[in-house]
């Protein structure tokens, strides 16, 4: 292949996604610059309970701290968050 | 308006704080309200085991973003001289303070409500997440239906999310 530009982008996994994923951040070369190319690249990388863990219901993705509803783009150098449900206060 | 937001590990004082809060406020300040939320060493409310600590997580960034969001919420629908929340992260004992949240306005009616809506926003909207240590075992929280209802109580008619 001979891509000009690969995106490279980090991934962020919080409380107990940190535990399920047993990953606190990683970067990811995606071939496919979006949050689907994303998730195609950690199917090659997490079991399938580590993967229910990331979809399971409450879950959220946040693009550079924003919540983002489903499909996005994404470019190189953007953190890509999963977050369970909060509970703070 | 003044507005703040800390999250920090160490302790805060609840007296400092409401000094500095009459400091900055000025004459036009009638009424302060500021709620203390405390570690309890009660597992939901009414499990017989008992929790011996709490270990709180935040996402740098965006945390406080999520907390001046509700701040700014706040401001718009209540006339409001100052509000402040300090949020600690890291590991706690039962009984101790976990959050504050301050309003200050000149009438006690705005105070109250903002204090309250900070707090009901704070459980669902702030990211944050609690991990019990209990006897035996470590679980991490997950949010009540007590809480949604409690925000969803606040929407107004214009309100979408």
């Amino acid at each position: 292949m001979n891509r000009s530009a690969a995106t490279v982008v980090t991934v962020r996994f919080f409380a107990s996604l940190r535990e399920a994923t047993d990953l606190d951040a990683v970067q990811l070369t995606l071939q496919e610059p979006t949050l689907g190319g994303l998730r195609t690249e950690l199917t090659k990388r997490l079991s399938d309970a580590q993967l229910a863990a990331l979809t399971a219901p409450g879950v959220r993705i946040a693009v550079n701290h924003t919540l983002v509803p489903g499909e996005t783009d994404l470019t190189t150098g953007d953190e890509v968050a999963f977050l369970p449900p909060v509970t703070g206060g | 308006m003044h507005s703040a937001v800390r999250i920090q590990r160490e302790d805060f004082d609840i007296g400092t704080e409401w000094a500095a809060c009459r400091q900055r406020c000025g004459g036009a300040t009638g009424a302060i309200v500021a709620f203390g939320g405390l570690v309890r060493d009660l597992v939901q409310d009414q499990h017989p085991s008992s929790v011996r600590g709490l270990y709180l997580e935040h996402y740098p960034g965006m945390t406080e973003a999520s907390i001046e969001k509700i701040l700014a919420a706040a401001a718009e629908r209540w006339r409001l001289l100052d509000v402040l929340v300090i949020h600690r992260i890291g590991d706690l004992l039962p009984q101790e303070q976990i959050v504050l949240a301050l309003a200050a306005s000149s009438h006690r009616p705005d105070a109250f409500a903002a204090c309250e809506f900070i707090m009901d926003y704070l459980k669902t909207d702030a990211v944050f997440w609690k991990k019990e240590h209990r006897e035996g075992e470590e679980v991490w929280l997950r949010p009540t239906s007590g809480d949604q209802q409690r925000r969803v109580r606040w929407r107004t008619p214009q309100d979408t999310g």
